[in-house]
């Protein structure tokens, strides 16, 4: 009798899977423990595993189809033998051409670890993700905490135990899911970026003891992720760079403004909000920067859907506010809320953070003056965010005090040239100097 | 409110119960002419007369048993043990006899006894007279186990005692005997099996009983300013019948336990309390349930030794940390 495999539910939120692709085919011997599949889910790309010897008798799911949980995917028994008869997989939906590469135009996503050195055996989670990643070593966690995390959705392989022995505690999980813990060098991109709120160090200034444990930390599938991505970002695209400085002042005198007078609607925008409303708006204005390198071609995109950096537990995420040209400040900040919450919530759909035609990254809040950040494809270019700071600048051949923000914009030059990045910036800074035009 | 001794509140439960019911007596070794090896029945000889408050030979399977074979004839006798720990030489009229018999006689005869008298360590009487046996008369089904903390509690709970129709074994403490507390006057009645909490708090439940609660509520304050932690101390107050619903209620509030008891901790009332807890409120559990018991030695003559060997403040202060980490 021939075992029917079914889309696994590999994850607490899955409802559905993509087949991203078959490792076997039809005819092929198969073990258990073999892998069958690379399926992706909300959160990663796992492979199916089989639990069966036989073979691959026959495949229900094509690959690049996403099949809905519990819906067969293709049948193992013996050789030769008569295939049941299962219809064909619920709503299989093949999907469009351009998200069939998700590699492509995912942000940044959660995908299989790349193969592991010898030296480090690691075994992925394969069916079972709420199995820890080193199986064999049990998670200490009290049992209320095991309770909580369940509630909220926790991974409790992903929460680090602040209690006896490495025991997670309910205070760890609750950190977990305000997102308070995390790394402790957390950044929110979605905060507010206070011009005197100066960045606090969350480390203790008089910290003791060894620096850290000696240890070997196996790479987790988003640290994977993030350094293939970026380092064929930095080794393919031909980055270059334009800074300017932009006056802050009229833009943090109008969010001021208007957070006063919207304080009791329990509205709070960031500088952030602002500054992903106009690059929306300055890409209006030199659409050249909305674009994407294709090789043969250069996808042009009708839409300015922007995202925006934020770190998350080991690694970030960059989720994406869609239509952002479509949309008012008010609009974004609401969004990029709530998608930031959800990041750090690891709760985000691969839709919420892929897609995305431009890309800000803020590390303002942290303090840092400027920085370059690394071109997140097939984006073709992104805008890093520096700090407001206070300094003397000549105005009506005056000195007086400035609030001075700097603006990197990295840019592929197989895309965009030097002179339309700088229109970019210029359109870029007329906007945040004159922010009004922001709300109109 | 009138403040009084532990001491006093005893004398008076009895002074009450023996006015308002004539078939109650005292009767134990000194507890009339002498007026009590600890002064607990102090005037009550004069007051009530040879007839309801009687000395008793040096004999406690003796005096025990008469008491049991009166209060099946309706007698509601109050018997003084000099100190629990002799209970073990009348250990048959006790858990053999007394706790049997309702049982045995299918409900035709009750055994509506009380048997009290200090059951402690900390005053260097020595091995064979700082017995605890609370857990080992709660192991028998059929007697009532009490241990009051309070002058306020003692009140109460001896008259609800003297009232109850079963056996009801009453520990008392000679370093609480003096100790003053607020105890109204007139008369109320506090019902057996009914634990208190003697101090609200959010990071961890403190389950004790007797002398313990005063260490606990002490380290519950030194915890409060020294390390900024909000403890719960839940006063059982009677061992058996168990308030594990009040135990549970504060659990389910702080997430975690310890238990303290002047106790030996093997087969403890504590062991019991923690199977209860882990059962009842697993998932409420943020951590193990720790328990501070008495070190698990024969009574250390030693009184420096031997209030290390008891629960007291500082041990409960660093067991407190301990379960709270």
């Amino acid at each position: 009798m021939a075992q029917i495999i079914d889309m696994p539910k590999l994850s607490d939120t899955m409802t559905v899977g993509t087949l991203v692709k078959w490792l076997k085919k039809e005819g092929d011997a198969v073990k258990s423990g073999a892998m069958l599949a690379e399926i992706e889910t909300d959160k990663a790309t796992m492979e199916l595993e089989c639990f069966f010897d036989g073979s691959l008798l026959k495949i229900y799911a094509p690959a690049g189809s996403q099949i809905a949980v519990g819906a067969p995917l293709c049948a193992v028994g013996k050789s030769g033998e008569i295939v049941p008869d299962v219809p064909a997989p619920v709503a299989p939906k093949p999907v469009l051409k351009d998200d069939a590469k998700p590699v492509a135009t995912a942000s940044i996503e959660y995908a299989k670890l790349p193969a592991p050195s010898p030296a480090v055996p690691v075994v992925l989670p394969v069916a079972h993700p709420e199995v820890p990643s080193t199986p064999g070593q049990r998670i200490k966690i009290s049992p209320l905490a095991k309770k909580l995390a369940a509630e909220k959705g926790i991974d409790p392989t992903r929460v680090e135990g602040s209690g006896p022995g490495g025991r997670i505690v309910r205070a760890d999980v609750l950190a977990a899911a305000s997102g308070a813990t995390a790394p402790k060098s957390q950044i929110s991109n979605s905060k507010s970026q206070a011009s005197s709120g100066a960045f606090v160090p969350t480390a203790s200034l008089l910290a003791k003891g060894p620096v850290q444990e000696d240890q070997l930390v196996p790479v987790s599938n988003m640290r994977g992720i993030i350094a293939k991505r970026l380092v064929e970002s930095k080794t393919q695209i031909p980055h270059f760079y334009l800074e300017i400085e932009v006056d802050a002042g009229p833009l943090l005198e109008l969010r001021q403004q208007l957070n006063t007078a919207l304080e009791k609607d329990g509205v709070k925008l960031s500088v952030n909000d602002f500054i992903l409303k106009a690059c929306a708006e300055a890409l209006r204005r030199v659409p050249a920067v909305n674009c994407s390198w294709e090789g043969t071609a250069v996808r042009h995109h009708s839409a300015a859907h922007v995202s925006f950096a934020v770190a998350i537990e080991d690694g970030l995420i960059t989720p994406v506010v869609r239509d952002a040209h479509l949309k008012t400040v008010f609009a974004i900040s609401t969004e990029a809320k709530n998608l930031a919450k959800r990041a750090k919530d690891k709760k985000l759909a691969p839709n919420d953070f892929t897609g995305g035609t431009f890309c800000v990254s803020n590390l303002g809040m942290m303090g840092i003056d400027r920085f370059s950040a690394i071109i997140n494809p097939p984006n073709a270019a992104i805008l890093a965010v520096g700090t407001t700071v206070k300094k003397p600048v000549v105005k009506n051949d005056q000195i007086v005090v400035g609030q001075r923000m700097s603006l990197t914009l990295s840019t592929d030059h197989r895309v965009v040239d030097g002179a339309v990045g700088a229109q970019f910036l210029a359109a870029l800074k007329l906007l945040l100097e004159g922010p009004a035009l922001l709300l109109i | 409110m009138p403040v009084i001794t532990y001491r006093e509140a005893i004398r008076h439960a009895l002074a009450e119960e023996l006015e308002r019911d004539p078939n109650v007596v005292v009767m134990g070794e000194e507890v009339a002419q002498f007026n009590g090896a600890y002064k607990v029945t102090e005037g009550l000889l004069a007051k009530f007369g040879p007839q309801r408050i009687v000395d008793t030979p040096i004999s406690e399977a003796g005096f025990i048993g008469m008491g049991v074979g009166a209060s099946m004839l309706g007698v509601r006798p109050v018997m003084e043990l000099m100190f629990w720990s002799f209970y073990s030489v009348a250990f048959d009229q006790i858990l053999n006899n007394a706790a049997n018999l309702r049982y045995m006689s299918g409900g035709q005869i009750n055994v509506p006894i009380v048997i009290r008298g200090p059951a402690n360590g900390g005053t260097n009487v020595g091995a064979t007279h700082s017995h605890t046996p609370e857990n080992v008369l709660a192991n028998h089904p059929g007697v009532k186990v009490v241990v009051p903390a309070t002058a306020y509690d003692a009140k109460g709970l001896l008259k609800s005692a003297i009232r109850d129709n079963d056996p009801v074994m009453f520990l008392e403490n000679t370093i609480l005997y003096g100790d003053k507390g607020e105890v109204p006057e007139g008369e109320y009645l506090i019902p057996l099996g009914k634990a208190d909490v003697k101090r609200e708090g959010s990071d961890l439940t403190i389950v004790t009983y007797g002398r313990s609660v005063i260490h606990s509520l002490k380290a519950a304050e030194l915890l409060q300013q020294e390390h900024n932690r909000s403890i719960e101390v839940v006063d059982l107050r009677t061992i058996r019948p168990l308030d594990i619903d009040t135990v549970l209620k504060s659990v389910a509030k702080t997430h975690r336990v310890l238990i303290v008891e002047e106790q030996k901790p093997f087969a403890s009332v504590g062991s019991q309390l923690t199977y209860m807890i882990q059962r009842e409120a697993f998932d409420e559990l943020d951590g193990p349930i720790h328990r501070l018991t008495t070190i698990d030695s024969p009574a250390i003559y030693s009184p420096p030794v031997e209030n290390e060997q008891l629960p007291n403040p500082s041990r409960v202060v660093k067991a407190a940390l301990e379960a709270l980490a």
